[in-house]
Parts: structure tokens; C-alpha cells; sequence
């Protein structure tokens, strides 16, 4: 496979691309997904603030986000892609589908994770005198972060696969280089070149996850 | 210092149509400097009744006051903040893991907005107060039982409350960390003059730590006094409950008669003994019965079989009642 040579810096652009993508998107999507699902816990009928109406409409719009297929939300959000971008095509603009499709993925996770941090706890603190938003800013996030860190870890990954689908309808990045050169030019080597990367850049993930999670947490 | 007038806590029952009445017309009031007890069966709405006194659940009805403030007129913003002067420790602690024993103590200080300095030195000083000087790094992970609970109570004072909840404090302890933390709590009392409300459903931490004590049963007050008054009564479900009489049944089958006898400090069994045996000349055993420390004084309930000269036992009877000791004829199997 002589012509290696001329592959590798277009892999190495792709590598490139997806990373952006997935950065940007993983902030983004950290950003507000996180406040989102704090909304969703303490909106909960048993939660800090129950609002019943608005938990039940914020579950319904976050379970619509979930049930999308990508690949549907993809086109769907192309209006608002180019409103936002100016554009439909390239990295930059595949950044807010795959953020649109992260966020209710991580703020169902961060619901999940706040909810699990005993509710003894949140009690001990308004015993305290403690306003609601003190038991979220010092008792519900912080006790909950290694199971944060696991939820943000799980969506940054979810993403890299998103990723590779906005990739395909022109998005760039691996997902896109793959289908390229991989699969259309029937080279599969190329093909398993690129799974091959993605799944160290997963696992190199997945690891430094894990091992910050472990790190944060003392129980 | 803590005054409820016939308070009330109807919940929706969970899962399941209707209500629950947890707390149902209670009225009760803790001088200040009291350690009182409030023990009940299980379900019987000391939680729920803890929980009303620093308004973390809101009465249905009745009024809550506590430290001459009616907290159930307050707005919610000036009930937050007298919260802080009303403490409260946990069955299972409640400590954040997120933090140290020292960031644990420091988290009730950062709500009330202490600076970082302050903070600190007021932590350190709680800790040596709770004996865990040496353990203020420590995450809660790496304490025993007993030394979550010291923490617990070094982070309840550590806005310097003037009242202390305790929502079944020792229950998830062993003997020994039950006996240290109720020493210590025994002892901040008295250091710190605090009023101390004590939900227990165990008749023994009552016995060693409170003044007075509250019996609870399906969210009613059954029974209610200061301990040295309630061991006094010949019969009444509180004395019962913490001195429990010995059943006639143990003197069952020997023949004889039997007679029941509250011994206290001023009318020691010595004494009663004295009377029935050295004055009167009747046969006396001991059939059953105990005698133990509580509030500090000595009370007991003992069994007697008194099996020569049963004739003059009635004689005898009211020879000890004029010496003011609680007596009674009892009839073998029947317990009241
Ligand atoms: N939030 C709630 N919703 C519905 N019912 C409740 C709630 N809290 C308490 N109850 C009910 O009120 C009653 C009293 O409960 P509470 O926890 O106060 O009892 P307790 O004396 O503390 O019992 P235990 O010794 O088991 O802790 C129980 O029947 C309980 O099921
Ligand atoms: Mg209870």
C-alpha cells in the first residue's frame, strides 16, 4: 500500500476534525446540559422546587431529544445549524446538531447522579439554614461529581460516535474520512485504520474518565 | 425554649389513596438547659416530630415556637434563618463525603457567610471539643461510626445553636460509641447550656441522658414528665415503659403473696425490707424485679413473695405507705 503516504495527513486532518467537533460540542453540551438536568431533578415532584408542569414538559422535550435518531435530528436541526453557522456543511456546523443531540443524553445522566446523593444530606443542609441553591451549589453537585465525571465521560464518547455521523453528511472528521476512502474506494484497511484510531481515542477517554472519577471520589 | 401547641401533620399516604396522620394534636414544651427524650414505636411520628420543631416539614395545624419565636408565622426566608440557631444530628449522620471532618464542620459556617479564617479556627476548636482534634483531614470514609456522629455534632454546633435536635442519634451505633456520643452530648449541654431534644426508641439511652421524656404512640402524646416524677408513679405507661415491672408470673406456682415495691433513693429497698422483715416479722424473698441508675438517681421495681405471717400483709401495706413507699398487692399471672 504504497500510497499510505498521501492518506496519512488526510487521516491526521480527520483525527483533527472530529476532536474539534467533539470538543467544542463536549463543552458546549457540559455547559448547558448540566444546568439542564440539575432543572430536572429539582423540578421533580419530590425535589428542592417542584414544579410538576414544567419538570413533566422539560422530561418530555429532553425524552423527544433521546428518541430522535441522529441521523433524523441531523436534518431536522439544519435550519437552525445554518441560522446559528451561516452554513450546513463542514466541522463548525456539525457542532450544533451533535450538541443539540448530547445535551439531553448528559442532562438525563446528571439527573440520574444527583438524585442518587442521599436525600439525608440535602435535609442536613437546610437544617442548616441553607438556601435551595446552596444545596445544589454545595451538597448536590459536589457529592455527585465522580458520578458527574462518568456521565460527561459516557456523553463525550456517545458524541464520538454521533460525530462520525454528522460526519458522513458532511461534517469531516473520521467518521467521513472512513466512508471516503474506507468504504467507497472498497479499501479496508483504510477502514479498520480508522476504527482502529477511534477506538484508542474512546478507550484513551474512557480511561482518563475513569480515573479522574476515581480520584474525586471519597465514599 | 421549644413550644408545640397541638400540632398536627396529616401526609397523603404513600402509594395509596387516603391520609396519614404522623403527628396528631401534640402540645408539648422543653425548658431551656432540658435534655428531654421523645420515644415511641416504631411509626409512632418521633421523626415526623423532630422534623416539626425546625419546620423541615410544615405543620398542618398547631403552632411551633422555639426560642420565644413563632416559627410557623415566619416567612420562609426568617425560618431559614432560624434554623440556624436549632442544630440537628442525624441517624445516619448526613456527612458529605465530598469533604473533610473539618470541611463538614466548615459547611454551615460558609452558609451563614463566616470568612475563610474564622472558619477555620471555629472547626478546629469544634473538633478538639468532639475529641477528633487529631482527625480533622480525615474523609468521613475513614471514621468509624461513633466518630461520623462527633462530627456530625461539632458541625451542628458549630453556628452555635441554643437548641440541638437529635433524630435517633446513636441508633445506627454499637454499645460502646452509643454510650461516647450520649456522653458527649450529655456534656456540650452542659458546657454550652444548650436544650436538647432527643428522638430515641430506646428505653435505655433515655434512661442515661435525659431530664424529662415524651411518650409517643401513634402520634399521640401517651405519657409525658420529668424523669424523677415519672419513676415515682406507681403505675403509668412512661414509668412502665423505662422501669418495666416484673411480671407476676415469676412468683407464679410458690405459694404466698405478692407485693410490687418502686424502690428510690428515699425509700431504698433496705429500707422496705427493714420494715416488712426486721419490724413486722414476715418472710420475705425477692421474686423478681431490678433496680438501676437513671437521671441519676436510683429506681427500681421489685417483686416480693412474702411467705410467713401473710395475715398481717395489709397491715404491713400501709405501714409502707405512710413511710411514703409505692407498694401494691399483686395476684400471681395477672400482670395490672
Ligand atoms: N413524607 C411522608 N409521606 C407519607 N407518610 C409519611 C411521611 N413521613 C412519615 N410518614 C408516616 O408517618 C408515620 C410516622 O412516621 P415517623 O417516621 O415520624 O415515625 P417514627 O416514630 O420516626 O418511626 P421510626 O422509629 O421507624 O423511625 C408513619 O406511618 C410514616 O409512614
Ligand atoms: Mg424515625
Amino acid at each position: 500500500m504504497s500510497d499510505w503516504n498521501r492518506i496519512y495527513p488526510q487521516l491526521l486532518d480527520a483525527t483533527g476534525e472530529t476532536l474539534y467537533m467533539v470538543g467544542i460540542a463536549a463543552l458546549l453540551t457540559v455547559l448547558l446540559g448540566i444546568p439542564l438536568g440539575v432543572l430536572l431533578t429539582v423540578t421533580a415532584p419530590a425535589g428542592l422546587a417542584p414544579r410538576p408542569l414544567l419538570n413533566r414538559l422539560l422530561g418530555l422535550v429532553v425524552n423527544l431529544g433521546r428518541a430522535l435518531p441522529f441521523i433524523i435530528l441531523l436534518v431536522l436541526v439544519a435550519p437552525v445549524t445554518r441560522g446559528i453557522v451561516g452554513t450546513t456543511i463542514g466541522s463548525t456546523a456539525a457542532i450544533v446538531p451533535l450538541t443539540i443531540g448530547a445535551i439531553p443524553f448528559l442532562a438525563r445522566l446528571v439527573e440520574t447522579s444527583l438524585r442518587e446523593v442521599a436525600g439525608g444530606k440535602v435535609e442536613a443542609a437546610l437544617s442548616m439554614g441553607a438556601r435551595r441553591r446552596d444545596v445544589v451549589r454545595t451538597v448536590l453537585l459536589p457529592e455527585a461529581l465522580p458520578s458527574l465525571v462518568a456521565g460527561v465521560t459516557v456523553t463525550v464518547v456517545a458524541l464520538i460516535s454521533y460525530s462520525a455521523m454528522a460526519g458522513a453528511v458532511g461534517g469531516g472528521g473520521l467518521g467521513d474520512f472512513a466512508i471516503r476512502f474506507g468504504y467507497q474506494q472498497f479499501r479496508t484497511d483504510i477502514t479498520l485504520a480508522t476504527v482502529v484510531l477511534l477506538l484508542v481515542v474512546v478507550q484513551a477517554l474512557q480511561w482518563a474518565g475513569d480515573r479522574w472519577a476515581r480520584s474525586l471520589s471519597h465514599a | 425554649m421549644i413550644e408545640l401547641k397541638d400540632v398536627r401533620k396529616v401526609f397523603p399516604a404513600r402509594g395509596r389513596a387516603g391520609e396519614v396522620v404522623a403527628v396528631d394534636g401534640v402540645s408539648l414544651s422543653v425548658e431551656r438547659g432540658e435534655f428531654a427524650g421523645v420515644v415511641g414505636p416504631s411509626g409512632s411520628g418521633k421523626s415526623t416530630l423532630v422534623r416539626l420543631v425546625n419546620l423541615l416539614e410544615r405543620p398542618t395545624s398547631g403552632s411551633v415556637t422555639v426560642d420565644g419565636r413563632v416559627l410557623t408565622e415566619l416567612p420562609a426566608d426568617e425560618v431559614r434563618k432560624a434554623r440556624r440557631s436549632i442544630g440537628m444530628v442525624f441517624q445516619h449522620f448526613e456527612l458529605l463525603d465530598s469533604r473533610t471532618a473539618a470541611g463538614n464542620v466548615e459547611h454551615p459556617l460558609e452558609l451563614a457567610g463566616v470568612g475563610r479564617a474564622e472558619r477555620r479556627s471555629r472547626a478546629t476548636e469544634l473538633l478538639d471539643l468532639v475529641g477528633l482534634g487529631d482527625r480533622a483531614d480525615a474523609r468521613p470514609a475513614q471514621l468509624s461510626g461513633g466518630q461520623k456522629q462527633r462530627v456530625a455534632i461539632a458541625r451542628a454546633l458549630a453556628v452555635r445553636p441554643n437548641v440541638l435536635l437529635c433524630d435517633e442519634a446513636t441508633s445506627a451505633l454499637d454499645q460502646a460509641s452509643t454510650a461516647g456520643v450520649l456522653a458527649l452530648l450529655r456534656r456540650v449541654r452542659d458546657e454550652l447550656g444548650l436544650t436538647v431534644l432527643l428522638i430515641t426508641h430506646e428505653m435505655a439511652v433515655v434512661k442515661a441522658v435525659c431530664d424529662s421524656a415524651v411518650l409517643l404512640d401513634r402520634g399521640r402524646v401517651v405519657d409525658s414528665g420529668r424523669l424523677a416524677d415519672v419513676l415515682t408513679r406507681e403505675r403509668s405507661p412512661l414509668s412502665d415503659a423505662l422501669l418495666p415491672a416484673p411480671v407476676a408470673d415469676a412468683g407464679a406456682g410458690h405459694g404466698g403473696a405478692l407485693l410490687r415495691v418502686t424502690v428510690t433513693d428515699r425509700t431504698p429497698e433496705t429500707v422496705v425490707l427493714q420494715t416488712l422483715i426486721g419490724k413486722l416479722g414476715l418472710a420475705v424473698e425477692i421474686a423478681g424485679g431490678s433496680v438501676e441508675t437513671v437521671a441519676g438517681g436510683r429506681y427500681g421495681r421489685l417483686l416480693l413473695r412474702v411467705t410467713g405471717g401473710v395475715e398481717g400483709l395489709d397491715d404491713a401495706v400501709q405501714r409502707l405507705r405512710a413511710d411514703g413507699v409505692l407498694v401494691e398487692r399483686v395476684t400471681a399471672g395477672v400482670d395490672r
